[in-house]
């Protein structure tokens, strides 16, 4: 089956630093790709130039089911099919829950010009269903402005499900959250994924969110990805040991800005 | 070769005193963020007190000297006393608070200044010891010219020791960078803002007074100067003092040598300058995107439809407004004609500002470029006046269209300066261009056709035309088009994640805005039966601006009440000697005391009152 | 030295402390531990007068500073180093410190240009640097340089580790026991749990803006559910 996404020699300089050199990867139909790396890696600059924000160095390549993304601005990636959430929420705050989903709506639907309509009238069915999906339509009907952390991140998510994409980027998903917030929010997003046949893109710090949810882990470091593989495989990395995951010592969490 | 070079000097020495106000205003909005539209008020007053100073001193050179730097010691002390009992109150207030208040300052000043000078120009004395010219290379150039000249670079120079060798200005410009942190570490803001203050008013006084030999002292050199030196101050980079140096050159050198080319152009040069700065640059040639760390600001509520309630008393006042004409004198309908057009102008402002988060600081060129346009096709091309007013608002589409596409690009402060700037180019070209609209003269004889002559029938028109556009714009607001502008509003980021268009919904709400205010221009137009360049001036703008605020932005309905309290108490004052004092005495008041608007106030002052209401009711 | 009792802040709607109390006795060295988003800052911050609307008894060695200006909190002996580092980029090193000079005080200990560059000696070479031109972790060494300047008696560290090496957050330990030599009581926000062991005498664990632990990190240790919990590890 050919994948969904297929990355070839991406690269980036900033200056005459290298930040992102030579990237290749595929996401299978339905695959849960996790991105990590070190602080400075270039996990976000590679993110970047998937979604559109970034313009990659001349000579790469990144196809959407075929069709190549670099070049076109983020709102055109999107239309093609490419869902996206961010390390801080954003979201419309002076709108309630469900109208934050009927704008993702009524945008797919190309309705942004209409004039006449009443935008809370349109797409309240779909809409419903989206917050459904990730158990918030109880809040349908709150200011946005109102909610908790966590119930923006899944705001979020049924956002960027909106458009029926046929893949997810997601910028470090669980930032901010409790662990145990932490495994339900991915457990739901790989619970959503599975049903509807979204590949996921992610990158993240929680190293039990990418083991419990990847089903492959690619691992960036100075712009260059030097491992690729199974959970298992990533761990018993001995590389990824040395300049990421480290030995479990005092500055564990801190390691990581070392190389950044 | 002389001749250039002159000019050149006679650039240089005009760019001093542009540069001394321009300076001031940069100081006060670097460490204030305050735009401060008095400034240009500080800079008059500091005129007519040197020439007061030094006509009843008369002491030669030494008095001349001393007159000048006293009357702008004694604008500095006025600087404070405004600082400490205005503005000191509004510095967490949103921008357009600020400058409203500001504005309410400029005209309590005009009024001041006619009640003790009077309305006859002054001419002050030449500069003694430096009343002659001198020849370089052949060309006469007055000596003091030479002496302005030395002044700007001397003053600059002032400026950066000050604030380079100096503790008070080293903290000046930390607090530019961060005031709340400065705060954190022990300085007392309340009086750095104070002590800039005084020295930003101080130097436009300077710059005044300076230019005592060289023009008339006037009552109209407030206005007449703010509009550049807000120019030179965004050219420069706000905050940035040698910014303004630099661009107060640029425009006084350009301006020099551009007016032997084309002599009308000098009104508009400066605004074309910084239109094209801005697209290069955004935050202008030495400025910097701000860090900002200012609180939080509260996050607007959900938009909802209205009550049935309140759509049966809203119904219930169209209903009374129908049927006033029946009831009531001719004069009557008249002054709801001006209401009716008020309120569609504020509607169309808020549109853009409160749904769109576009300030705008210069929405009268739309409604103007609408008036025009509907009294030149009647007056010009021959049309009546049903065709000219479907026409018009296409004239104010097209304006919208070619400078909205400049001001969606920017943001914030520096969009409302663009947009100032839109507005005063075009109320240059018709301030200038007297054979195509008559300049100064305005337009004249725009009347409505035969059969809608008589009052009573015109408010009919105007009654359809208003409250259909009113209506209009209410729809768009709840409509995915509206939604989605206030979508990009709130968060650009996640509209372009999820595939619009931010910069071209921007632009298109921008003209949806300019086309309805244009509309408001041509109903005016006929209503007065003339048009003059001032439905595009700056005043027309903040009439706008403070209707939206009368009435508070937040709400849907805040400028139907703005604008009509405005015009009632506009048609009150106005009937009154020193009305700009008094009114200027309301905005202020209504600023200080009801910052969250009509509506907000009258909540407050009921709970004020009756304290116990709430619980007893419950 | 502190008390902070029944603290509430609020943003606009949001409401962000709820009933925070916590307490920071003479020459103590205080942990604030909690996730990003659960109130720390806005407690240090609503110590320093940082945020307008809260409610609630703040107590400054006896005397209620609650509703104080910034300013008087600061020159009331209370040093505050921002999450965000903020340091002034157009200023120098020497002009940055300058901003946060206060006379000496005859109940706190003194800290010259000198001894600061001592502490800091890569500041020392970058005096005439601007800050925008720092690294990352010599910003965060200038912005407690600078908060010192204020001869503080009491400091607030808002997450001194966020975001730097781990050699300068090893330094970082350094200067907060020096803090605690030379007789200064810290409260420190903190999400690394191991670097809080490493440098407070106790914690206290806020979440969702209340205090939902107050103890020893030995008790914390004993009880690892308590920081699986609540706390990023």
């Amino acid at each position: 089956m050919s994948p969904v996404l297929s990355v070839r020699n991406l690269s980036k300089n900033f200056g005459g630093i290298k930040a992102v050199q030579d990237v290749n990867f595929d996401v299978a139909k339905g695959e849960f790709l996790a991105l990590i790396g070190p602080n400075g890696a270039g996990k976000t600059t590679c993110f970047n130039m998937l979604n559109g924000y970034l313009k990659p160095n001349s000579g790469g390549s990144v196809q959407l089911n075929g069709k190549e993304l670099l070049g076109t601005p983020p709102r055109k990636i999107w239309r093609m099919g490419v869902g996206r959430t961010f390390q801080i929420t954003e979201t419309f705050l002076s709108m309630t829950v469900l109208e934050n989903i009927q704008m993702a709506l009524i945008s797919h639907h190309r309705r942004v010009f209409d004039m006449f309509s009443r935008a809370t009238r349109l797409y309240v069915d779909e809409a419903m269903a989206l917050l459904d999906l990730v158990s918030m339509s109880e809040h349908a009907e709150r200011a946005c402005s109102e909610l908790a952390y966590g119930d923006l991140k899944r705001l979020e998510l049924a956002i960027a499900l909106a458009h029926e994409p046929a893949l997810l980027l997601m910028d470090e998903p669980t930032a901010g959250m409790a662990p145990s917030e932490r495994i339900a929010l991915m457990a739901l997003t790989a619970d959503i994924v599975q049903r509807e046949g979204v590949s996921v893109v992610f990158t993240e710090h929680d190293m039990d969110v990418v083991f419990a949810h990847s089903h492959r882990i690619l691992v960036l470091n100075r712009g260059e990805l030097i491992a690729e593989g199974t959970g298992d495989e990533i761990r018993a990395n001995p590389t990824v040991q040395e300049v990421y995951l480290g030995g479990g010592t005092l500055f564990e969490d801190k390691k990581e800005a070392a190389n950044a | 070769m002389g001749f250039y070079f002159a000019q050149l000097l006679t650039g240089l020495a005009n760019a001093s005193s542009l540069f001394l106000i321009a300076s001031g205003l940069s100081i006060i909005f670097g460490v204030t963020r305050i735009v401060n539209f008095a400034h240009g008020s500080f800079y008059m007053v500091g005129a007519y007190l040197a020439y007061t100073i030094v006509t009843a001193l008369n002491g030669g050179i030494f008095g001349f000297w001393f007159s000048i730097i006293a009357a702008a010691a004694i604008v500095g002390v006025i600087g404070l006393l405004i600082e400490m009992t205005i503005l000191r109150r509004i510095y967490r207030a949103p921008e357009l608070f600020q400058l409203v208040a500001t504005f309410g300052v400029v005209l309590i000043f005009q009024d001041a200044t006619l009640a003790i000078w009077g309305a006859e120009d002054l001419l002050g004395p030449r500069a003694p010891g430096l009343d002659r010219a001198v020849r370089i290379m052949g060309e006469p150039i007055p000596e003091y010219d030479l002496a302005l000249i030395a002044i700007g670079p001397a003053v600059l120079a002032g400026i950066w020791l000050l604030f380079h060798k100096t503790r008070w200005g080293v903290l000046v410009r930390a607090a530019t960078e961060d005031r709340e942190m400065v705060g954190a570490l022990g300085v007392n803001q309340a009086w750095l803002f104070s002590a800039a203050f005084v020295l930003g008013a101080f130097l436009a006084g300077l710059g005044g007074a300076l230019q005592i030999p060289r023009e008339a002292v006037s009552l109209q050199m407030d206005l007449s100067i703010i509009g550049e030196a807000f120019v030179v101050v965004v050219i420069g980079g706000m905050g940035s003092v040698s910014g303004a140096f630099v661009a107060a050159v640029l425009i006084s050198v350009l301006n020099a040598f551009a007016i032997l080319i084309f002599p009308q152009i000098s009104i508009v040069l400066p605004f074309i300058v910084m239109a094209v700065v801005l697209i290069l640059r955004p935050y202008g040639l030495f400025g910097k995107p701000g860090s900002e760390h200012v609180g939080t600001e509260e996050p607007e509520q959900p938009l909802k439809l209205m009550s049935q309630k309140s759509t049966m008393v809203l119904l219930a006042a169209v209903m009374v407004l129908a049927f006033s004409p029946a009831v009531t004198a001719d004069f009557t309908s008249i002054l709801l004609v001006d209401v009716m057009v008020a309120t569609l102008f504020a509607v169309s402002l808020h549109f853009m500002m409160g749904i769109g988060g576009m300030v705008s600081f210069g929405h009268a060129a739309y409604f103007g470029v609408g008036a025009y346009a509907a009294a030149m096709m009647v007056k010009f091309l021959g049309f009546g006046m049903l065709p000219a007013m479907l026409l018009a608002p296409f004239f104010a589409a097209a304006a919208a269209l070619f400078f909205g596409w400049f001001c969606v690009r920017l943001s914030g402060v520096y969009l409302a300066m663009l947009t100032m700037a839109a507005a005063q180019i075009l109320w240059g070209v018709t301030f200038q261009w007297q054979a195509f609209t008559g300049g100064d003269d305005g337009i004249l004889g725009v009347w409505p056709a035969e059969w809608a002559s008589s009052d009573k029938v015109y408010f009919y028109i105007a009654f359809v035309l208003c409250l259909g556009g009113i209506w209009f714009l209410r729809r768009v607001a709840h409509s995915p088009f509206g939604y989605t502008l206030r979508g990009i509003r709130d968060s650009q980021t996640r509209a372009e994640a999820i595939g619009v268009d931010t910069k071209f919904h921007q632009w298109m709400g921008f003209v949806v805005a300019g086309s309805l205010a244009g509309l408001a221009g041509v109903v005016f137009a006929f209503s007065k039966g003339s048009v003059f360049p001032d439905t595009l001036g700056i005043a027309q703008s903040i009439d706008g601006l403070i209707m939206v605020l009368l009435g508070g932005i937040h709400a849907l309905a805040g400028p139907i009440f703005g604008a009509v309290a405005f015009v009632m108490i506009e048609d009150w004052v106005t009937r009154l000697d020193y009305w700009r004092f008094i009114f200027g005495g309301i905005i202020l008041v209504v600023v200080l005391l009801a910052p969250d608007g009509i509506a907000g106030g009258v909540n407050r002052l009921i709970r004020a009152i009756l304290p116990n209401q709430k619980g007893g009711a419950a | 030295m502190l008390e902070v009792a029944n603290l509430n802040a609020r943003y606009g709607r949001a409401q962000i402390l709820n009933g925070v109390s916590l307490s920071l006795g003479q020459n103590e060295v205080v942990a604030v531990l909690g996730r990003n988003g659960a109130g720390k800052s806005t407690t240090m911050k609503s110590i320093m007068g940082m945020v307008r609307q809260k409610t609630g008894q703040i107590t400054y060695e006896g005397q209620s500073i609650l509703g104080k200006p910034s300013h008087a909190i600061c020159r009331a002996g209370v040093g505050y180093v921002p999450e965000e580092r903020r340091i002034f980029g157009e200023l120098t090193v020497e002009e940055n410190l300058e901003v946060g000079r206060r006379d000496k005080r005859d109940d706190a200990p003194e800290w010259t240009l000198e001894h600061l560059f001592e502490l800091f000696p890569n500041l020392s070479e970058r005096r005439k640097n601007l800050g925008k031109q720092l690294s990352g972790g010599e910003q965060q060494m200038l912005t407690i340089a600078r908060t010192l300047m204020g001869n503080p008696k009491m400091v607030l560290l808002d997450e001194p580790s966020e975001g730097i090496a781990p050699v300068i957050v090893e330094q970082m330990a350094n200067v907060i026991a020096e803090l605690k030599r030379e007789g200064l009581s810290v409260l420190i926000s903190e999400q690394n749990l191991h670097f809080a062991r490493l440098v407070s005498d106790r914690a206290y664990i806020i979440e969702k803006g209340s205090v939902c632990y107050d103890g020893t990190f030995g008790h914390l240790d004993q009880n690892p559910e308590i920081s699986n919990k609540y706390l990023a590890v």
